[in-house]
């Protein structure tokens, strides 16, 4: 790949009026719809059984209906063979053996029973405490990094990258918002994930940045920016693309366990690097960084230390 | 000399590279689903191993191999099915004292094992089998210690003849007030010597004292409850017969259990969650149980039900407790009826035995107690009920003087005789549990979780493989070779360190796939800016590593300090995502740049190159 010389500094209004855009519709979607939270958060009962053939998903219904079970799920999972059944938790009943009786119910009178793949049970307060964890994970996390590039970058810099890195976070959520996909705790690993390697992005381009500030002096701050953006566009696409080909795999061949969560860094790897080339940038521009603000009181000879 | 590495930077990490292949090799073999057979205390001998072999051979089930050590069977099958039949037919054949357990004999060679080469550990999504997570109501601990505190207190005067009006439990108070104010300093004596444990508060009547279990005291309770019910559970799932079973405590009231392997979740359930013993009374002929029933409790008699509904007058004191059982077995009295043979212990021997010497003829009654756990919710509130079920299971007429050993019938199934000298033999719980979570995971599942995972890794591995190829040709395939170790490096570890593999810890695997040829990409892309610029291919191999370093640090760390975090936090299977990513930045670090160097050094080191091939 040639490198190349689009102005991304240049036209940075347009990528932020769209990512503008994209962070309401995510914002208002997540503020009015929220996430559909599975039961690792809200607590209650997940049973997956599979068949030998297609099940009859109405037949389950009503029989879970005249057993009392009213506000239990039924769906698909993956194929027509295997069903998920949901119920929240319940009122006065014995909350862990929900699950036997579920099983039992739809496998009364039955000449192939359903065979038992998988169940969950989340009580109320462990799922309280998942959800605690979880965001203390989420905090902390961001904590953790904003001091670390606090420490080796600059401020500008750091908050920069925690804008892009929040783009990506909210703008992924709010895609999940949207569609409606479930949350649980493998997909709140996964924006976790999403937010290490979004910044990771974003550090390989301000990390050439700086390295510029100091190397072309007779530039002003845009034009650096343009240029380093632009030299590393190569190796950004190129990480993006070898990302993207293992979680597509993962995505269709993984199983519906993994769907949800391959789906996060899908779409989070896709924001990602958007942002550390349109937004991270242009982010740290508006927060007035410039090249006086990395300047190091030692002699610098970098242009020289490494030549042969 | 510029590109070339000193002869031992390339031994170590050759090295690095055999070693992990050997330590990487255990996964290559597969499982024999096999049964364990051993004693709960003393070690097989060689004629009962000959004996099972034998048992098991006249099945005609295929026997792979049959290995007796350390007092302890294993026999190797060669399917699950086979697994299952001959764990049952054991399982009928030992008795109660055996515990046959189904297991996964890994297949390693033995020269593997000798160096502690083991496979990695699956987690339960992976090999199928049941987490709880239990929670021990502490408080009821402390509750119970009050009760306890409260009867003892009672006693103790009696006993030093200190004369009380009453002793009761108020508000977490043991409140006693005496007859006579003056015997005040000989209480407040005898309770700083027998009862440290309480804290003495004196209220402004002079006859009272008010008691509290003191805040250290308390949180000791509390402690060794949840330890008591971690050994109670241990015995428990010993009793259950699972091979490598996870016990731990988790935070401070809570338990996780593993049971890889189990199935029957409901029979599990059953076995954890239940405080089930039993009681002996006599029975009170003497009042009339109707008036029992309209209200009035004759003194010294509790009213009861029988199974049938009846109800029935026990004495209030008990004879003996379950904690005085020392053994109990399953068995069937002589007409066929299940029952449960009951040893007690010195002391309750003594009593039993004093007791039936002078009560022939009277009829005594086994009361079975049971508490049940239930969480319901109640205008939207979590409401935590607990249920004590006590009936009465059996009511038979004294025959004869007994003590140590005897049968009690009168349970409904041979199952449920089953559990409850499980639950007799396995001690009780020290204080109640509720099940707060559970995950099980079938075996089919887990297969299909193994295969998903193995399938998406090697497509997702072959399309990097094939797009860096294309990409930058020969550099490619060195990061390639790379990327292979590195994969190696990762398993090696995680068989090393016995970390739990799982499903998004494959996941994390594949992710790091992805992610670790990020190193090599720029490097490379740092080599070819230095070509455009002019420079020889030699100085910018050299240059390219050098510069791309810094970046491949900082960009690294974040993901690394993310992965440290969701370690930190996660739970379970997120945590074995957690645990491949730490690894696999780690190992990809190493791999991408050491690993790649001293390959590129070998093919260009050294030697007047005209074009690199990137």
């Amino acid at each position: 790949m040639k490198t190349t010389t689009i102005n991304f500094i240049g036209n940075r209004h347009i990528a932020l009026i769209f990512s503008g855009l994209l962070s309401l519709a995510s914002i208002i979607s997540l503020a009015t719809q929220g996430l559909h939270m599975g039961i690792d958060f809200t607590g209650g009962t997940l049973i997956e059984v599979g068949y030998q053939q297609p099940a009859d998903l109405n037949a389950l219904r009503l029989k879970l209906d005249k057993e009392g079970f009213e506000d239990a799920t039924v769906q698909n999972f993956g194929t027509a063979k295997d069903v998920l059944i949901r119920l929240k938790l319940q009122d006065g009943v014995s909350s862990a053996d929900l699950s036997t009786k579920v099983l039992d119910t739809i496998n009364k009178d039955v000449a192939q029973p359903a065979s038992l793949r998988r169940v969950e049970f989340v009580g109320p307060q462990v799922g309280d405490d998942l959800a605690e964890d979880g965001f203390l994970a989420l905090l902390y996390s961001s904590l953790a990094i904003l001091v670390y590039i606090a420490w080796r970058f600059e401020w500008k810099f750091s908050l920069g990258a925690i804008i892009a890195t929040f783009h990506d976070v909210i703008v992924t959520l709010g895609l999940f918002s949207i569609l409606g996909l479930e949350f649980d705790l493998t997909v709140l690993a996964a924006v976790l994930a999403l937010i290490g390697y979004s910044l990771n992005d974003t550090i390989v381009v301000y990390d050439r940045i700086r390295e510029n500030f100091r190397a072309l002096r007779d530039k002003s701050t845009e034009e650096i920016m343009n240029i380093s953006v632009n030299v590393t566009l190569s190796r950004t696409i190129m990480t993006s693309l070898t990302v993207l080909l293992v979680l597509v795999s993962l995505f269709f061949l993984g199983g519906e366990t993994i769907h949800n969560f391959s789906l996060v860094l899908l779409f989070g790897v896709f924001f990602g690097t958007y942002s550390s080339i349109f937004i991270a940038s242009p982010a740290a521009l508006m927060l007035g960084i410039s090249p006086a603000d990395l300047m190091i009181p030692v002699k610098d000879n970098s242009d020289i230390a490494h030549l042969p | 000399m510029q590109n070339h590495y000193s002869i031992w930077k390339n031994i170590s990490i050759i090295l690095v590279f055999l070693i992990s292949i050997i330590y990487s090799l255990p996964n290559l073999y597969g499982d024999d689903p096999s049964v364990q057979v051993s004693h709960i205390v003393n070690k097989l001998t060689q004629a009962q191993a000959s004996d099972i072999e034998t048992t098991i051979k006249n099945t005609g089930t295929p026997l792979k191999t049959f290995e007796f050590k350390d007092g302890r069977v294993l026999a190797r099958l060669t399917s699950t099915d086979d697994q299952m039949k001959i764990a049952d037919l054991l399982r009928d054949k030992m008795g109660n004292n055996y515990t046959v357990a189904l297991n996964l004999a890994p297949t390693t060679p033995t020269w593997l094992q000798s160096i502690g080469a083991q496979a990695m550990y699956l987690g339960l999504d992976l090999r199928g089998g049941v987490h709880f997570l239990l929670e021990v109501d502490i408080d009821a601990a402390v509750k119970q210690a009050e009760e306890r505190y409260n009867d003892d207190l009672r006693l103790a005067l009696r006993e030093a003849k200190i004369h009380y009006q009453n002793v009761s439990k108020d508000n977490g108070f043991i409140k006693i007030i005496l007859k006579d104010a003056n015997d005040k300093t000989e209480l407040l004596a005898l309770l700083s010597k027998d009862f440290r444990g309480l804290t003495v508060t004196e209220p402004e009547a002079a006859e009272q004292v008010w008691l509290k279990i003191s805040d250290a005291d308390a949180r000791e309770i509390k402690k060794s409850a949840v330890a008591q019910n971690m050994t109670t559970l241990r015995n428990r799932v010993n009793e259950l017969g699972v091979a490598e079973p996870v016990i731990q405590q988790q935070g401070v009231n809570r338990i996780m259990v593993q049971l890889p392997g189990v199935q029957d979740t409901s029979r599990a359930k059953e076995i954890l969650g239940t405080t089930a013993t039993l009681e002996y009374r006599l029975v009170d002929t003497e009042h009339d149980v109707q008036q029992a029933v309209a209200g009035h409790p004759p003194i010294g008699s509790r009213l009861y039900y029988e199974k049938n509904g009846n109800p029935i007058l026990l004495d209030k004191r008990i004879i003996i407790t379950g904690d005085q059982i020392v053994d109990s077995a399953s068995s069937s009295d002589d007409d066929g009826r299940p029952s449960v043979s009951i040893s007690l212990n010195g002391i309750g021997a003594s009593k039993m035995g004093k007791l039936t010497q002078v009560s022939i003829g009277k009829p005594m009654a086994v009361v079975f107690i049971e508490y049940k756990n239930e969480t319901r919710i109640v205008n939207g509130e979590k409401v935590r009920h607990k249920e004590k079920v006590e009936k009465v299971i059996s009511v038979a007429t004294i025959q004869g003087v007994f003590s140590k050993r005897f049968q009690t019938t009168g349970l409904d199934s041979p199952q449920e005789a089953r559990n409850l000298s499980l639950l007799l033999r396995a001690g009780a719980l020290a204080a109640p549990v509720d099940i707060v979570e559970e995950r099980t995971v079938g075996p089919s599942l887990g297969q299909d979780n193994i295969d998903k995972g193995m399938m998406s890794f090697f497509v997702g591995f072959a399309l990097v493989v094939f797009f860096m190829a294309v990409y930058y040709k020969i550099f490619g395939m060195i990061a390639n070779a790379a990327l292979a170790f590195n994969v190696v490096i990762v398993v090696a570890i995680l068989s090393m360190l016995q970390a739990t593999l799982t499903l998004p810890g494959i996941a994390g695997i594949i992710l790091t796939v992805g992610m670790s040829v990020d190193a090599n990409v720029l490097i490379f892309e740092r080599i070819k800016e230095e070509i455009n610029n002019g420079n020889t291919p030699q100085s910018s191999i050299f240059s390219g590593y050098d510069k791309a370093f810094a970046t491949i640090l900082d960009s690294h760390f974040t993901n690394l300090v993310v992965a440290v975090v969701l370690f930190a936090f996660g739970t379970g299977s997120v945590k074995g995502f957690a645990v491949t990513l730490i690894i696999g930045i780690l190992s990809s670090m190493f791999t991408a740049i050491t690993g790649t160097r001293m390959i590129i050094n070998w093919i260009y080191g050294n030697k007047h190159v005209e074009k690199l091939s990137i």
